[in-house]
């Protein structure tokens, strides 16, 4: 797709490649899994698998070679998905089935995975990586591209960091550990420490009592306290994303009660939430937490837009202005201009953003839904002091995550969940990592 | 088989088809006339032109593009290709050589547009209609042309019953035409490889470039392919009003957009059938055909047409509706 800069070559089976075109790799067995897949919605997983049969000069469609070819390319990695059904209507981990077996129909003797894991969850990342190491033993070169260290170091022989365009050396995945990793992927050592052993001694902002929904959650009780961090974690479909929908008013509980400062909260929409000062911050940034398209300016004034007005009811532009200047150095956002769309941040500034949206309608409890999801592993860090300091001023937090270390590492307690109900408590400190992990996957 | 009809009945082409077999079967109760085989040639005549060109638009429209030059492209086509017949002894083939080309031409230049500027299909082509248009209008003067060669206006026809009256009906020139249009756009689409990459190329454009189709090709073979169609669409026209008029066919874009969209295709680009633009421009073509024979006022009919698309989307959008729960629930479970 791209060619490199005069100089440098690519050398394939001992022969020295020029002009690579997609057609030309994978004439030569090179087969390239995007992160976003790019398979063909609206076509069937066959002829998503066999869409190279459509390649070339014009000629007549072979239905049913397209239906052998794919069927066959299933059999050869032991995947069994309806040849029929169209990709739209088929789970993430499925279509990621679908791409590994279209390079399998390629006759893949390369394959580049790109970022395959950012839209699993725990268990189809297991069964994606159980795969990979089975296309391995077949002989298949894999080049498996990811920020998430555990997986890499789960499955690579060698590992090759790059930082900002260079690469910084190849080791052996033997030797390395994931913070050795981390510090030479960043140039920067990591701070592995748990927040405090204790919960703050003081109001509590919300107390959830007995809080139930049919088929997501059951019996929930918890309850946060100003400048404590609260982290929920559980598999996909334990109902913790529910559960917060609940508590930003956007998924009516059926029994229970929310008490925000003491009073009892019937909140019928997100609005009656936000007036409590509730803020919540979606898993999914790129489409529910961000208009990317529009400034990032507008996208921070976004919750309070309808407060920066004068008596006319028309935008007073020092009130705006100064919302966006607030919210860009309190968050240090790196942004050259605020009127830049937000499509042009990076994934971790993007993420502050989204806060600063949040933090101008002074929030007094803030949920975080995987807060850094899609953000690399240096901005993380970031975005964890943020969170540490909003804590420390006084906000309540709850953090949900299905990643372990993140509700390890950056919160007072950690509630477990599965199947819709709270399974433990932890407190990072007094327990080791390793035991949460138990529970969580138990 | 059995899969494949329980497949059959859960498209919107089905539910289409229930419409138009429940308004057909209502009309040919309440007006004699309608279910007569001359209504059905008539009919047929009537919607050729517009028939024709939806199945150009439908490919375009897959591919997520959209062309509303099309109708100025047929009245150029049309025009020259008769100018040229009434001065010159060209014969049909003559006349499908120019409107055809000219509208290849016409066509191409939508598609090097669209690949050079990378921009919108619609503002593009709201730009040529108005060149094209305009060009037109100044090198005719808004002329039309009412006497055209007699081997024209005679048309052809294969006849396939004669009653006792000696009336006679046929085949003609547009049914058979439109019939070629139909059959030659579903060949492309679902018999070659270049009709796959078309769906691929409108459902991800982006994945197509990766897996190696020539996107730049298939724009331009997709509103070449209009432009083909419009020119084939313009003799039709012409024949069956045994006259050109410079302005008669500008403004029937819509109803072309119409029948694409109420036959399922979605504009977003990647979908769409050839039978359903058919059962579309069927429902069109019925009701409009069977206000017209229960004497309603013809002044009814865009209103008509207007609450069909609105049904008809208000259809497709609870059809993906249901569509995404069930994902979203398969997901989850």
């Amino acid at each position: 797709m791209h060619q490199p800069e005069p100089g440098g070559q690519i050398t394939i089976d001992g022969h020295r490649v020029s002009h690579l075109t997609p057609v030309e790799s994978t004439r030569l067995g090179v087969q390239v899994i995007y992160q976003d897949l790019s398979l063909f919605p609206n076509l069937t997983v066959a002829e998503n698998i066999s869409i190279g049969l459509h390649s070339g000069r014009v000629k007549a469609v072979d239905w049913r070679k397209i239906a052998r070819v794919a069927d066959e390319a299933m059999k050869r990695i032991g995947v069994a998905l309806r040849p029929d059904d169209k990709v739209a209507d088929i789970s993430i981990a499925q279509r990621q089935l679908v791409a590994i077996c279209r390079a399998m129909a390629a006759d893949a003797r390369l394959v580049i995975m790109d970022e395959p894991t950012s839209s699993l969850t725990r268990h189809e990342v297991d069964a994606l990586l159980s795969l990979t190491l089975e296309l391995k033993k077949r002989g298949i070169t894999i080049v498996f591209v990811s920020h998430r260290l555990d997986e890499v170091l789960e499955i690579a022989d060698r590992v090759t960091v790059m930082r900002d365009g260079v690469k910084l050396g190849t080791y052996s995945a033997k030797d390395m550990s994931d913070r050795k990793l981390a510090t030479l992927m960043t140039g920067k050592e990591f701070n592995y420490e748990c927040v405090a052993q204790d919960r703050p001694d003081t109001e509590t902002v919300i107390d959830v009592r007995g809080l139930s929904r049919e088929g997501d959650y059951e019996d929930i009780h918890f309850d946060v306290r100003r400048g404590e961090i609260l982290g929920i974690t559980g598999l996909l479909g334990s109902g913790r994303t529910e559960l917060a929908l609940s508590l930003f008013g956007m998924a009516p509980p059926d029994r229970g009660e929310i008490r925000v400062n003491g009073q009892v909260a019937k909140m019928r929409s997100n609005r009656d939430a936000i007036d409590l000062g509730i803020a919540y911050l979606s898993e999914d940034r790129l489409s529910l937490g961000l208009v990317l398209e529009q400034s990032i300016a507008s996208n921070i004034t976004m919750s309070v837009i309808e407060k920066l007005v004068n008596k006319a009811g028309l935008i007073r532009n020092d009130l705006f202005d100064s919302t966006v200047s607030h919210g860009i150095n309190e968050l240090t956002i790196k942004a050259g201009n605020p009127e830049n769309k937000v499509k042009t941040l990076s994934g971790g500034n993007q993420q502050r953003v989204v806060l600063a949206k949040w933090l101008a309608i002074n929030p007094k409890l803030l949920i975080l839904d995987s807060p850094t999801v899609g953000v690399d592993i240096s901005a993380k860090d970031g975005i964890y002091e943020v969170v540490r300091n909003l804590a420390a001023r006084g906000i309540a937090v709850i953090m949900i995550s299905d990643e372990i270390p993140e509700v390890y590492y950056h919160s007072h307690r950690v509630l477990v969940m599965r199947s819709g109900r709270l399974t433990g408590e932890f407190v990072p400190g007094r327990c080791s990592e390793d035991e949460l992990k138990e529970a969580v996957n138990a | 088989m059995h899969e494949v009809i329980k497949r059959f009945t859960r498209t919107h082409e089905f539910r289409l088809l229930l419409v138009i077999i429940v308004m057909a079967g209502l009309l040919a109760v309440f007006t004699p006339e309608f279910a007569s085989l001359q209504n059905l040639v008539d009919v047929l005549s009537a919607n050729a032109f517009i028939g024709i060109m939806s199945a150009g638009l439908l490919v375009v429209i897959i591919t997520g593009g959209i062309d509303l030059s099309f109708a100025a492209t047929a009245s150029i086509a049309q025009y020259t290709a008769l100018t040229v017949a009434n001065h010159f002894g060209i014969g049909w083939t003559g006349i499908f050589a120019i409107s055809i080309s000219l509208g290849v031409v016409l066509g191409l230049i939508n598609g090097v547009l669209m690949n050079t500027l990378r921009t919108s299909a619609l503002i593009v082509t709201i730009a040529t209609l108005n060149v094209f248009y305009g060009v037109l209008l100044t090198v005719t003067r808004g002329a039309d042309i009412f006497s055209l060669p007699d081997w024209f206006n005679a048309g052809f026809e294969l006849v396939f019953h004669t009653d006792a009256q000696g009336a006679s009906l046929a085949i003609n020139f547009q049914i058979i035409a439109l019939f070629a249009a139909f059959l030659v756009t579903w060949l492309l689409l679902n018999r070659s490889n270049i009709g796959r990459q078309i769906y691929a190329f409108g459902g991800n454009p982006d994945a197509a470039q990766r897996v190696g189709f020539n996107v730049v090709r298939l724009n331009l073979l997709v509103y070449g392919y209009m432009g083909a169609l419009a020119g084939v669409a313009s003799l039709v026209q012409a024949q069956l009003v045994q006259s050109v008029s410079p302005t008669a066919l500008v403004g029937r874009e819509l109803d072309v957009v119409a029948a694409v969209v109420i036959g399922g295709a979605s504009l977003n680009g990647g979908s769409g059938t050839v039978m359903g633009t058919i059962l579309g421009l069927a429902l069109i073509a019925i009701l409009q055909n069977g206000l017209i024979l229960l004497g309603v006022s013809s002044y009814w009919s865009l209103f008509n047409t207007g609450l069909v698309i609105i049904a008809a989307v208000v259809m497709m959008a609870m059809e993906t509706k249901k569509r995404h729960k069930l994902v979203v629930q398969g997901v989850t479970s």
